[in-house]
């Protein structure tokens, strides 16, 4: 055991190392781009150098003139390509602007791709395209001219059906009557997900047949939107993805280069091998887009809230409705009192923003966790005690929660960080030349569900196979799943296979909500169960079996064995033979309460649903605490982050290693949307101007010192059957705001747009 | 790719020999043909963006360099690399500034490949200069405007500014160089010759495109720094968004010669702030004289600030750049030596 791999404490499993740790670091591991194919071509993208206009010229010539270029397509020969409907709720399209021209409504909107026998080829063809355009004025966010606002209202997200904004009370009445009050402004900037690997699609017929490597977080929802685009039968398109290298929800939908790729293989008669280069990242797939809030709390003078309200604005393409709509999670945070909430879609000449690692809370805890620490200095109130004041199993909506561990993360992240040393005056703790300062946030992401099948099949040998399609993006699904079917099949976990990321499997929802462990398991677990019934069935009646006339009941798999409560057993190998099988296989499927009864079919079809959250009976929800020092210079205000500490409860946890990895990364992603994230927007021409990883910064080795990550342990068997609670996005939630308090805690300044950059603190 | 031929040079001569026959058209040397290659930790990329798109690159990386101490002070051969100099036992002890501009830049990875002649060569980090999609850019583009002066300037310059361009020098070293009065000796298709390193560059003024007063296929063979009373008493300070491998968003090279607590002589750079490599001589005059304390130093900071000029995004480098600098000077004084 050691800080990586903690010692497992109640409800919790072992560290067991990565399933593809060895092939990922030894370069076994095959990501889309490394895929062999035969006699591969080629593509360059070429990608608008304007916002809004229209594209006038289109001059090949030089480009046709170096060699081996195959094709060139442009939108003069790719008409015949189908729009396909942009997936607002998930699966589907990332994005209606899906043709390459004549119109452009985003900066960075592909507008050709060149396909010859080389990529150096490819990408020098590329560059001498001439493109034409003639400009129109773009509205680039927020403070531009020509962008329109409209309620957010009925504009369905992925997991949100609400048709009217949460509200109870009478928010202004109880505002008025507040003892105290905090009204306040906060922003966050645009940040783009940055996966280390590169979009990548590659795209082979075998006649009829295509297969699609490509990066996914997705691959049913990713074949029927390619099937769509290019008008072939579903069936007849294969997407093959089993490693991920980071997507953080940037791989979740179908891109436009998808199709784009799988065209042009079908018209030059060869494989095409797309590689996207860093910045076009930025615009042929999805970002967070920016957010603004406006946050009002009301507190008696003990400081029990009476009141939150709380409006958002979320920028989003001209076509699509993005849009997050936080406050249908931060309005069941606390018990608030009255409450009245609203989001605002403003639709700006920018692409389509998308889902990125906890999309809604993000943003819009950040802003409720910020007021809260503001309203603790006006009541001069420990934040922790104020968050302790109203912390309740009701929320103001009179729903329960089915587990809450928050005070509980809360305290022990406290005594772990040494809270109770802080002298709540701003600037009175310092060292040396540094102001320090204390801050703390919580976190919170819902615990959804989804359907998905699993399939499952176990030898006489005790080795064991099971099947979704599912993806480990970084995560850890590989790991968890071989564990779970391990321990339902009482195998050892290195004899158990894990095949994910392929839609000749059965189907499995996105990799998105935090759902993979809860849908994947729950299906795993039903799939174990039924090999376990034909099994032990055959153990129990067999003549002159060990365990017969044993009730099945009384019979468990155990290493390798089925072992009676009496201690009677018979090895798995002479069950299989009495069987006369060599081996069981079980499909199953898993559709969670309060999903419809068609969910499968339209998992099969590439459709997610979501389930849980705050939409079922009970609210269910992982949750934490964060605590961060940080240290600003005296005099030239730059900000610095020593340490920070996170308790986290979120039910069962499979596997302690892989864990801490997400919850500490999670961490690591909150303090640098705190201090250093931000993708920059040139707002005369609405072009992205830090769209690269030198520039866009991301924190390095020497902005990270120590992080320290408390499982705090929670029984929950009401969120599905696996007892798990999604943790995927939950560390990097309320740490911008932890930060945020900090900084203010430090020097008395109130930073409310992120990210808390040197020019707000030289003041 | 664009093609083009690559050469290997084993000697000085014969490097500015292949560059010179590849290179003869009246150009800057940033836009000449053939181009000198040695870490290509900037060049390759602006090759890949089509930023630069030389027809020869002539391969300096080989080329013998050494440091030494001598008569005329320390001695860096123009072919070391970042890091052998930041890691230098005489460098780190007598010329403190110089180890920590290197070590303070970039990352070990880039430190290991880049030399110290391509590294006060660098260009710029403006976004609109390493975007080719973006037309209007002065230095890439003679004449064709300047899209930063309208667009995102955070992270440019308030000093040596025209307007036709704001680009800010990225480097560290140099600033280094240019406080500790440096001489860079070159060799070129004329021979060598000596300059001091602070005519080396030029501010943009109504010619962005020409950076350096080097002359195509001139070749940068070692920068000389005298050693003085101040070399001891120096050091970089570098203020940054995050704490490793970013650029300066202001810096301060400092060296002083100090008789108690009076300056008896300062030598002070400025890096991040400025189109080029920075000698802060107002800053100098203000405090050559005085007892170095907060107040002083602040003064200091004000004169060398004083012509700043700043745009939608950058205003802020002025206090910055201000604080940086007098926080460099107290820091320095305290120094023990």
């Amino acid at each position: 055991m050691s800080a990586a791999a903690p010692e497992p404490k109640a409800n919790m499993g072992q560290p067991v190392p990565r399933y593809d740790a060895r092939e990922k670091v030894t370069g076994v591991a095959r990501y889309a781009s490394d895929q062999q194919v035969s006699q591969p071509a080629f593509a360059f993208l070429v990608t608008s150098a304007i916002a809004r206009g229209d594209i006038t010229s289109i001059d090949e010539r030089g480009a046709r003139e170096v060699p081996g270029v195959l094709d060139i397509f442009t939108h003069r020969n790719t008409d015949d390509l189908t729009q396909t409907k942009y997936g607002q709720q998930g699966g589907g399209a990332s994005t209606s602007i899906q043709g390459l021209g004549p119109e452009i409504r985003h900066d960075g909107q592909i507008v050709a791709m060149v396909v010859a026998d080389t990529f150096e080829n490819a990408r020098e063809a590329a560059y001498r395209l001439k493109i034409g355009y003639s400009e129109a004025t773009p509205s680039a966010s927020f403070e531009s001219a020509g962008t329109e606002m409209k309620d957010a209202n009925g504009i369905m997200s992925v997991a949100t059906q609400a048709k009217e904004w949460l509200s109870t009370g009478d928010v202004e009445d109880a505002l008025s009557k507040a003892a105290v009050t905090v009204d306040a402004e906060y922003s966050t900037p645009t940040q783009h997900h940055n996966p280390i690997e590169l979009f990548t699609t590659t795209c082979s017929w075998q006649g009829d047949k295509l297969t699609i490597y490509e990066p996914s977080q997705f691959v049913f929802g990713l074949k029927n939107a390619v099937a769509e685009r290019i008008d072939v039968a579903p069936d007849n398109i294969h997407v093959v993805s089993p490693y991920v290298g980071g997507a953080f929800g940037s791989k979740a939908q179908m891109t436009p280069r998808t199709g784009l790729v799988a065209y042009a293989a079908r018209k030059v008669g060869r494989p095409v091998k797309l590689v996207a280069t860093r910045d076009q990242g930025y615009t042929i797939s999805t970002y967070r887009a920016e957010t603004r809030h406006h946050v009002r709390l009301g507190s008696d003078r003990d400081g029990r809230l009476v009141a939150y309200s709380h409006e958002g604005f979320e920028i989003t393409s001209r076509p699509d409705s993005y849009s997050v709509k936080g406050t249908e999670e931060t309005a069941h945070l606390y018990s608030f009192g009255a409450v009245a909430t609203k989001v605002n879609v403003v639709h700006a000449d920018r692409n389509t923003p998308g889902f990125m690692r906890s999309p809604p809370v993000v943003p819009y805890v950040y802003a409720l966790e910020s007021a809260l620490d503001e309203l603790a200095v006006k009541l001069r109130m420990d934040p922790v005690e104020l968050r302790r004041k109203n912390d309740g199993m009701k929320d103001s909506f009179g729903k329960e929660w089915s587990s809450r561990s928050l005070m509980t993360c809360y305290d022990q992240a406290a005594e772990a960080f040494g809270w109770s040393k802080r002298n709540p005056e701003p600037g009175s703790m310092r060292d040396g030349e540094w102001l320090v300062g204390w801050g703390c946030a919580t976190a919170v992401y819902p615990t959804h569900n989804a359907a998905s099948a699993a399939r499952v099949s176990l030898r006489s040998t005790g080795e064991a196979l099971v099947q979704i399609a599912v993806h480990d993006i970084g995560t850890g699904a590989y790991t968890v799943i071989g564990q779970l079917v391990a321990s339902e099949l009482g195998v050892p976990v290195e004899k158990v296979r894990v095949e994910l990321g392929d839609t000749l499997l059965p189907a499995g929802p996105v990799a998105g909500g935090s759902v993979t462990t809860a849908a994947a398991g729950s299906a795993v677990l039903k799939a174990c169960a039924q090999i376990r019934t034909r099994l032990i069935g055959g153990a129990s009646s067999g003549d002159g079996a060990p365990l017969a006339g044993v009730p099945d009941g009384q019979i468990r798999l155990r290493e390798g064995r089925a072992v009676a409560q009496d201690g009677r057993s018979e090895e798995l190998a002479k069950l299989f033979e009495r069987l006369g099988q060599n081996q069981i296989e079980e499909y199953a499927e898993f559709v969670p309460a309060g999903a419809s009864s068609n969910a499968m079919e339209r998992l099969y079809q590439g459709k997610p649903t979501f389930v849980g959250g705050s939409n079922g009976e009970k609210l269910m929800y992982s949750l934490g605490a964060e605590f961060v020092e940080v240290r600003v210079n005296q005099r030239t205000r730059e900000v610095r982050c020593p340490r920070a500490i996170g308790a986290f409860a979120a039910g069962r946890i499979l596997n302690t290693r892989t864990t801490h990895s997400q919850l500490m990364g999670g961490m690591i992603w909150g303090i640098a949307s705190a201090l250093h994230e931000k993708t920059e927007l040139d707002e005369k021409r609405a072009r992205y101007v830090n769209d690269n990883i030198a520039e866009y910064l991301i924190p390095v080795n020497a902005d990270i010192r120590d992080i320290d990550i408390i499982l705090v342990p929670e029984i929950d068997n009401e969120v599905n059957p696996v007892g798990v609670k999604g943790l995927g996005e939950l560390a990097n939630v309320g740490t911008a705001a932890a930060v945020a308090n900090a900084v203010y805690h430090a020097t008395g300044i109130r930073i409310r747009d992120l990210p808390v950059r040197i020019e707000a603190l030289l003041a | 790719m664009r093609p083009f031929l690559y050469e290997r040079a084993d000697q000085p001569e014969a490097a500015v020999i292949a560059a010179r026959i590849q290179g003869q058209q009246q150009a800057p040397p940033t836009a000449a043909a053939a181009q000198f290659i040695a870490g290509g930790t900037t060049i390759l990329d602006l090759m890949k963006l089509d930023v630069m798109q030389p027809q020869t690159l002539v391969n300096v990386g080989k080329l013998p360099g050494t440091i030494e101490m001598s008569d005329q002070g320390l001695r860096l051969g123009a072919s070391v690399k970042m890091a052998e100099a930041a890691e230098n036992e005489i460098v780190k002890r007598d010329f403190p500034v110089i180890a920590q501009a290197l070590q303070l830049a970039a990352s070990q990875q880039i430190r290991n490949m880049a030399s110290l002649g391509g590294n006060v060569l660098q260009r710029t980090r403006c976004p609109y200069f390493r975007d080719v999609s973006y037309s209007a850019c002065n230095k890439r583009n003679p004449g064709s405007g300047c899209s930063a002066l309208d667009g995102h300037n955070r992270n440019l310059a308030i000093l040596g500014t025209s307007d036709k361009c704001i680009a800010s020098y990225p480097g560290d070293f140099a600033q280094a160089l240019i406080a500790l009065d440096a001489q860079v000796e070159t060799l070129g298709p004329n021979g060598g010759r000596s300059l001091a390193f602070a005519d080396l560059h030029k501010e943009p003024g109504d010619t962005p495109n020409i950076e350096t007063q080097l002359q195509p296929g001139e070749l940068i063979s070692a920068f000389v720094v005298p050693t003085g009373a101040w070399t001891r008493r120096s050091l970089y300070l570098k203020i940054r968004d995050r704490e490793s491998y970013e650029f300066a968003l202001a810096s301060a090279a400092i060296a002083l010669d100090m008789d108690g607590q009076t300056v008896r002589g300062s030598r002070i750079a400025l890096g991040g702030v400025a189109t080029r490599p920075w000698r802060a001589r107002e800053a100098e005059e203000t405090i050559n004289g005085q007892t170095l304390n907060d107040e002083t130093a602040r003064g200091a900071a004000e004169a060398a600030f004083r012509g700043a000029k700043v745009y939608s995004h950058n205003a802020f480098k002025v206090e910055l750049g201000r604080r940086t600098l007098a926080r460099a000077l107290l820091d320095a004084g305290r120094m023990e030596i």
